[in-house]
């Protein structure tokens, strides 16, 4: 352990570090995988779509893809500024925001669909293959993340 | 930010973990946590989670009594006169306004800004790794901002330290509460809370609400006044006579707050109509003073209806704090799981690259 040591000669540090660089990784593979927030396009809840290269020899990429199209679709369809939502705003602001107290926001009952829709996929097609995605909303709307079991 | 406040994953947690199993058997028996009970910000919590407010609320109830004695004195003197005089009407809309005005203002206090949960100790491991691997082979610390296209500007995420992610775009860290919070407005120590994506429509139907409040409560204090003038006695002869002089009062009140909330409603406002924040707008993130470069506000619609609607009038996006959800039992204690027991030593490594102190490293090294 005395390489960890920050007043070790540098030469050694240097190889130490790769090393251990190396295991990490290859220890991080066997945990966790995180698709992280992609933001060209604003603040609105959208997911990177680029395919990890820790899940090439788990997962086919199109069924990958298709996950993440498809809960940015839904993020999207919750975020949407439309009819509906100026509908809601103005409604609430008229009762004082006293309504939010009963009704479930349209955003609420889209985030119920992805969890269904997210436990769905675990079950048919990432759990055969000995993965499970965690509902974004768990870890506060940063990542989704793929997890071996 | 400084670097010296970095602060590794705890390598004390790990020391935690032996005595853990043991407590397992009698954490089982215990009755089961929620979340808000080992919240990490500095922040308060009533009813079982239900309400979150800031630690440091000192001036929250100066506002409600301010208010709550303003218009209380109101009813009692200016109204029964007014009533007598002009129309039922006055108590009417006084009445609306004030209830409209104080549940906004409960409605901005109590609600979660926005608040952005701290990384997992996984997630800052990834991030940790992302950063080490886009580059240094160096012993230079290695950058903590990241720059993105949004709407085909450049913006920069900067790194925080204290929960160890990059900060998505508008996200500002309040030092007062210790959280990052979305689309962070301000600190608002009037209504004892930030003022965030969540909240920010409760706060603007405040001021708003409270504008016209002040207004309307000024204008009838004055008629008041002006009505028993009217009578053929001087303005000192009518102050004395009405009620031992309560409406004076309300107006020295009113006469000074009309002044600040009119000009907070018109500066938020014009917030509002460019899709801007107060942080923003302080740091002038946007403005055109940076010459050539192509520098707007890419959030904004560019049409000013389209950006009142928007932030106004917009999606009401979910806590992502989960204040009453339960703990599961094995994570009582939020620190790391056996499986990643390997990391604290690794991620220990990258700190030999900053000036933080020995004792650090050395203390991961025993783990």
């Amino acid at each position: 352990m005395q390489g960890l040591v920050p007043a070790a000669t540098d030469g050694n540090m240097a190889t130490e570090f790769h090393n251990l660089q190396e295991l990490r990784h290859s220890a991080s593979l066997a945990n966790k995988v995180f698709i992280q927030r992609d933001y060209s396009e604003g603040t609105t809840c959208r997911f990177q779509t680029k395919f990890p290269s820790e899940l090439e020899s788990r997962i086919e990429r199109t069924l990958f893809e298709d996950t993440v199209k498809t809960l940015n679709n839904y993020y999207a369809e919750a975020e949407k500024i439309g009819g509906q939502s100026y509908l809601e705003g103005c409604l609430a602001c008229a009762t004082a925001y006293l309504i939010f107290l009963c009704m479930e926001t349209r955003y609420e009952k889209v985030l119920k669909k992805i969890a269904k829709y997210i436990q769905e996929q675990n079950e048919k097609i990432y759990a055969p293959r000995g993965l499970l995605i965690t509902d974004p909303i768990e870890r506060g709307m940063r990542v989704v993340s793929f997890f071996a079991v | 930010m400084k670097n010296c406040e970095y602060q590794q994953i705890d390598p004390r947690a790990l020391s935690v973990l032996p005595s853990s199993a043991q407590n397992h058997t009698e954490k089982k028996a215990q009755r089961p946590r929620r979340k808000w009970e080992v919240f990490p910000g500095k922040n308060r919590f009533f009813c079982d989670g239900r309400i979150i407010l800031a630690r440091q609320n000192g001036v929250l109830p100066l506002t409600l009594s301010l208010i709550i004695v303003t218009c209380g004195l109101f009813f009692a003197f200016d109204c029964p006169f007014l009533v007598k005089h002009l129309t039922v009407f006055i108590p009417v809309i006084g009445g609306v306004l004030f209830v409209f005005v104080v549940l906004s203002l409960l409605r901005t206090s109590f609600t979660d800004p926005g608040i952005l949960p701290r990384a997992t100790p996984d997630e800052a491991a990834d991030v940790e790794k992302q950063i080490d691997t886009s580059g240094s082979s160096t012993y230079r610390p290695p950058p903590r901002t990241k720059e993105i296209l949004i709407n085909q500007q450049v913006v920069k995420l900067k790194y925080c330290f204290t929960c160890k992610t990059f900060r998505p775009p508008r996200t500002s860290h309040c030092s007062l509460c210790d959280n990052c919070v979305e689309r962070f407005d301000h600190h608002c120590p009037w209504v004892g809370n930030c003022v965030g994506k969540r909240n920010y429509r409760f706060f603007y139907s405040f001021i708003i609400s409270l504008s016209f409040l002040t207004s309307f409560i000024f204008g009838c204090v004055i008629t008041h006044i002006t009505l028993r003038t009217q009578a053929g006695k001087t303005i000192v002869q009518a102050i004395q006579e009405s009620p031992a002089r309560y409406p004076f009062l309300e107006l020295v009140v009113c006469f000074f707050s009309i002044w600040s909330i009119l000009g907070l409603s018109g500066f938020h406002t014009y917030l509002v109509a460019s899709n801007l924040t107060t942080n923003e707008d302080i740091k002038g993130s946007w403005s055109s003073k940076r010459g050539a470069e192509d520098s707007g506000n890419p959030y904004t619609y560019n049409s000013i209806i389209t950006n009142c609607c928007a932030t106004l009038c917009g999606p009401m996006p979910p806590s992502l704090i989960d204040r009453r959800g339960f703990l599961p039992h094995d994570e009582a204690i939020p620190a790391v799981s056996a499986s990643e027991i390997e990391l604290p030593p690794f991620t220990a490594k990258n700190d030999a690259h900053m000036e933080e102190n020995c004792q650090d490293i050395s203390l991961s090294c025993t783990a």
